[in-house]
């Protein structure tokens, strides 16, 4: 073979998503009764790229004022047009929905990458073709509601108010609007302030699917807006996907009244490693697991437990690993690990890290050079960390794994177990009756034995304990938007 | 209580110490605490116990010690026990209308409520093995995976049986938790206690582990906080709540996530494997397929 010289850069080439095609204006209103309207508290707040910390637009900031005007619109289109028309008909408008979305994916796809700091690979290849699979599946129940809860008669709830999080920001959205329409209600959703901009394109895309006004609403703000929309007293159902410490605020407020609730919230996920796992896929999945959207999952697989007589082996993969992980701009498609969402997030996070080594357990940090402007936090494994320490017991929501070992399935179930959280785990293992001993012992609501985090729209997800209650996606998950008889 | 003058040739009655049912046992109340029970003509049917956080407390330990092996249990095994508790009951059936006439029933209340119990204990028997066939789904995803949900039992359920009943309503607040794998506590109806003992001892004598089912008698205003904020508990039941309770029950709750399900007496639909599901959580697991239908197997 010819001589190469010495050094060869084995560095991919820069590959930039082109953001040319995407206008974002440079300011939005609030999305109620089918047309976009100045805030009544004049206010407006920006919305910052977080991989470069430029500003790409500002976002109106609803009041009480005009959550109540949104609610009233609910109300109205409720009870004048989405509870008259055909089951059918409503399907009809939910799907076309579904194929906008798909007609538009790369735009969307661009907006949430600039907004949120995610990859552009993940946004075009997870979050927007998810969101368009949402409308398309939840549009085919929407005459079909009947089958799905025999004996039952069920019928819709009413006025829905559904408060989302920014790490799968259009996604949510759609795990949220697609089921509530389709089953007959109407909706006024409210984004997190980091990541508006998808949900105001959705609306939009909405706007221009023909939906009657007012059937959706989308009001922006942070905690003051949540909370307004929560108390509103012509709110019929508050479907809430974040922290648990603000879901049990919910949960609080709305203790005594009608109002019906479900509540998706935050986890701590064991990912269980045995020794007779395929090793190469179960490192594959352990970085799936965790630095997938830089951490920013409720059900991440922040807690690793591998068999004491594999450690060494499935440390070494999977530090190798990790320094392969490209982290920097969102928008170059060769990119893995995105922007921490915001400069807020960011510092939680580094707390955790802090914590961490206060505590004597062993860092490490992925190789990987993170650019200067931006808010950006190197994969990170802790090993050999404690049961009882702060980063194996709290969400940090970030690319950081605390790793422990374990000899025996009992201890490991113990130790998985050992958590408030409930929201999912994994397992990884060769033998059947291995898994689903584990799976049908470990407490979560959705457990994914050698992979993780995958998701579907006709696969329900949430979670047991203190992850929330009711279920998102597939047939159960319609129950939480239906009142049945009997 | 007994008559004095008790006709010679039988003896004098040995009347009947009712106690509380925890892990199998039947203990006195740890508080030494008692309430009177009488009936219509005022006389004094019985001290039962007035049961404290205390008793509440050790009831949580036994259900939540119970519940794994409960739930281990054959789905066809659990529904032959609690095929037992109808068996067991049916022989007994004097002693309940009797009881429940002492505390004010008439005969044919009674025995309608006593015919009805034992008809709940049977339907719900035969759903051990087929509710989760009805809510369970295989789920068709859009990539090479094996997607299935199915139901699961939340873990300890606590409740507080319906006031207004003295056999059917303790019924409805364990049997369908226990149908689907959760152990349970109940408080007694407050106004019927008595009958709900010998049900106690009923479930005792029906091959039910110990632990699975936990009977205590008390003061429901007094216990009320302490079934809503025991952080072990995982669901709460109760029966014709008063608003100012239930936002108390609401917020009590939400430490922990208790699931919480409001009922009412007057509701018809309790045969229902609804009663069931409302206590379970549904799982969801998926596994690779190695490629089906030409899409790349997904790890």
């Amino acid at each position: 073979m010819a001589k190469t010289k010495k050094n060869i850069s084995w560095d991919l080439s820069p590959a930039p998503e082109s953001a040319g095609h995407v206008t974002i204006d440079k300011r939005y209103e609030l999305f109620i009764d089918g047309k976009f309207v100045p805030p009544a508290t004049k206010k407006y707040f920006k919305t910052v790229n977080p991989a470069t910390e430029e500003v790409l637009s500002e976002i109106a900031l609803a009041g009480d004022k005009d959550i109540d005007k949104a609610v009233k619109a609910a109300r109205k289109a409720y009870e004048n047009t989405w509870s008259k028309i055909s089951a059918a008909e409503r399907g009809k408008y939910i799907y076309r929905i579904a194929r906008l979305l798909q007609e538009r994916a790369r735009e969307f796809a661009v907006i949430e990458t600039l907004d949120g700091g995610k990859p552009i690979r993940e946004s075009r290849d997870v979050d927007v073709p998810l969101a368009a699979s949402h409308f398309f599946y939840h549009a085919g129940w929407a005459d079909k509601l009947d089958y799905a809860f025999a004996n039952t008669s069920p019928t819709s709830l009413g006025v829905v108010g559904q408060i989302i999080p920014w790490n799968f920001p259009l996604l949510m959205a759609a795990w949220k609007i697609a089921p509530a329409l389709a089953c007959g209600n109407t909706v006024v959703l409210k984004p997190a302030e980091t990541t508006s901009l998808t949900a105001l394109k959705l609306a939009e895309l909405i706007r221009d699917a023909g939906l009657p006004d007012g059937v959706v609403n989308i009001v922006t703000g942070a905690g003051d807006t949540g909370k307004a929309l929560v108390e509103h007293p012509d709110v019929n159902k508050i479907a809430f996907t974040g922290s648990t410490a603000v879901g049990k605020m919910i949960r609080q407020s709305l203790a005594g009244t009608p109002k019906k609730l479900t509540l998706e919230l935050g986890g701590k996920a064991a990912n269980i490693v045995f020794e007779d796992a395929a090793i190469d896929q179960a490192v594959e999945g352990i970085v799936n697991g965790i630095y997938f959207n830089q951490g920013h999952v409720c059900c991440a697989g922040s807690r690793l437990f591998v068999e004491e007589s594999v450690a060494d082996e499935v440390i070494r993969k999977l530090k190798h690993r990790m320094n392969h992980l490209i982290v920097g701009d969102p928008m170059d498609k060769n990119t893995d690990v995105g922007a921490i969402n915001s400069k807020g997030q960011l510092q939680t996070i580094e707390k955790y890290l802090k914590a961490g080594e206060k505590d004597g357990f062993e860092m490490y940090q992925s190789q990987a050079a993170i650019p200067k402007k931006g808010f950006w936090c190197k994969p990170t494994l802790f090993t050999n960390v404690s049961q009882s320490s702060i980063i194996s017991k709290e969400e940090i929501f970030g690319p950081v794994l605390a790793m422990q070992t374990f000899r025996t399935i009992d201890e490991v179930i113990d130790k998985a177990n050992n958590t408030p959280y409930g929201l999912s785990a994994g397992v990884w293992t060769d033998k059947g009756s291995k898994i689903f001993n584990l799976t049908t012992r470990l407490q979560a609501g959705v457990v994914w034995a050698n992979t993780f985090n995958k998701f579907d729209p006709t696969s329900p997800f949430g979670g047991y304990k203190e992850s929330g209650f009711g279920r998102e996606g597939g047939i159960h998950g319609l129950s939480a938007y239906l009142n049945f008889q009997g | 209580m007994a008559k004095k003058n008790s006709t010679t040739n039988e003896g004098i009655a040995v009347m009947k110490t009712y106690k509380i049912f925890i892990g199998g046992a039947f203990p006195r109340s740890e508080s030494g605490r008692y309430y009177p029970v009488r009936n219509g003509s005022d006389e004094l049917i019985a001290n039962v116990c007035l049961s404290s956080r205390k008793d509440f407390r050790n009831a949580v330990v036994a259900a939540r010690k119970a519940q794994a092996g409960w739930s281990a249990k054959t789905a066809y095994n659990r529904s032959q026990i609690i095929y037992r508790i109808a068996e067991m009951l049916q022989q007994k059936k004097e002693l309940f209308v009797k009881e429940m006439k002492d505390l004010g029933y008439t005969d044919r209340r009674a025995r309608d409520e006593f015919t009805a119990s034992v008809d709940y204990l049977v339907h719900y028997a035969g759903w051990c093995d087929k509710y989760v066939q009805v809510f369970s789904s295989v789920n068709p995803v859009a990539s090479s995976h094996f997607n299935f949900s199915v139901p699961e039992p939340m873990g300890v359920v606590a409740g507080f049986a319906s006031n207004e009943s003295a056999l059917l309503g303790l019924l409805e607040a364990f049997i369908p938790a226990i149908c689907g794998g959760n152990t349970s506590i109940v408080l007694a109806s407050e106004d019927h206690p008595t009958c709900a003992i010998s049900l106690a001892e009923v479930v005792a004598t029906s091959d039910v582990p110990g632990g699975t089912v936990n009977v205590l008698t008390g003061s429901r205003k007094e216990l009320l906080p302490h079934f809503t904020s025991h952080m072990d508990v995982n669901a709460f039941l109760i029966w014709d709540t008063e608003a100012a309770d239930s936002i108390k029950i609401g917020q009590e709750a939400a430490e922990n996530m208790k699931r919480v399900k409001f009922y009412n007496s007057q509701d018809s639909a309790v045969l229902s494997p609804q009663r069931i599901i409302d206590l379970q959580e549904i799982k969801t697991t998926w596994h690779p397929i190695e490629n089906i239908s030409g899409a790349a197997s997904g790890y």
